[in-house]
């Protein structure tokens, strides 16, 4: 009688700039902890803290106003998908998310958008941008919550 | 040793001037700032650009008190700690910002055990003289709310 062979576990790319929205990203890292994770971030010296088993991966900062750097951005984040075909992507933002889960979904990944507990009054730019591509869109903020989505499932917090 | 942080994107130097002032005025020693890339260069305070996050989180663990622009990522660090965290908010209309989301930030965070607003650099010098009376909550656990933990599972488990 062969072995059955162990479930593959689900690979996750969780993306999020450094600060306040890596920050809150890792909070919600029990939501992966039986799954394959991967990191995406924009500063290395995340990988000191990060669970054990779990792999970083890095990407420039860019804000929309630096075309260059936004391109270069842009494209690592896809090199990333491409290489690591992740069932499940996920984002609090900011532009290296957007472009995540917009090239995620293309690729055939199923895609999260938890925008920052900082956008209290109304959602990110970002968050409202990619709205249409997150399958789970959420906001941290009951006030925000529409019908059409964003939902609020709770905070970081 | 009081811990001030501005974030790594923007200056801020309505925030970093008058603590510099401030520690001139009372001699306090033991003012640490990351400052970004701010103009005003402190003379009466240590202080580094940037730090790397194991360096933010030891100075955050060590500081008696945290003064910080009305960024998440202070904000999380000094609840975690359970730090006392003076807040101020940054304003798009004088360049410190691409929108006013910090003044929501600080509005909704305002009255929260251990988060204290200085609504401007009015505000400061008054509040740093009082900065030892101020008053942390218990440090919050280190997840998010177990809803949205789970919501976020159970959507990936879901075939």
């Amino acid at each position: 009688m062969s072995p059955t062979p162990a479930p593959r576990r689900t690979r996750v790319l969780a993306v999020a700039s450094g600060g306040g929205h890596f920050v809150q990203l890792r909070r919600m890292r029990p939501a992966w902890e039986h799954c394959e994770v991967h990191y995406l971030t924009t500063l290395a010296e995340y990988a000191k803290e990060l669970e054990p088993g779990a792999t970083l991966h890095l990407v420039n900062d860019a804000n929309r106003w630096d075309k260059i750097g936004v391109a270069r951005m842009a494209l690592r984040v896809l090199w990333t998908l491409l290489r690591l075909r992740p069932k499940v992507v996920i984002s609090t933002g900011a532009a290296a998310g957007y472009f995540a889960l917009r090239f995620g979904k293309l690729l055939g990944a199923r895609t999260i958008w938890i925008d920052s507990i900082a956008n209290a009054e109304e959602l990110s730019l970002t968050g409202r941008m990619v709205g249409k591509y997150a399958d789970l869109y959420l906001t941290q903020w009951p006030q925000l919550a529409t019908p059409q989505g964003p939902r609020c499932e709770g905070s970081v917090l | 040793m009081i811990f001030v942080t501005v974030g790594t994107q923007l200056a801020f130097d309505r925030m970093v001037r008058p603590i510099d002032e401030w520690a001139g005025r009372t001699g306090r020693a033991d003012v640490f700032a990351q400052i970004g890339p701010s103009e005003w260069i402190p003379r009466h305070i240590e202080w580094k650009a940037f730090v790397d996050p194991g360096e933010f989180a030891a100075r955050a663990r060590e500081a008696a008190a945290i003064v910080a622009h009305a960024g998440m990522g202070s904000i999380i660090t000094a609840l975690t700690y359970g730090k006392p965290i003076v807040i101020m908010p940054r304003r798009a209309a004088l360049g410190e910002q691409r929108n006013d989301h910090q003044l929501a930030t600080a509005a909704r965070f305002e009255g929260r055990t251990g988060v204290f607003v200085a609504h401007d650099e009015t505000e400061l010098p008054a509040i740093l003289d009082g900065l030892a009376d101020l008053q942390a909550g218990e440090p919050i656990p280190p997840f998010a709310a177990p809803t949205l933990i789970k919501a976020i599972r159970e959507f990936i488990d879901s075939p």
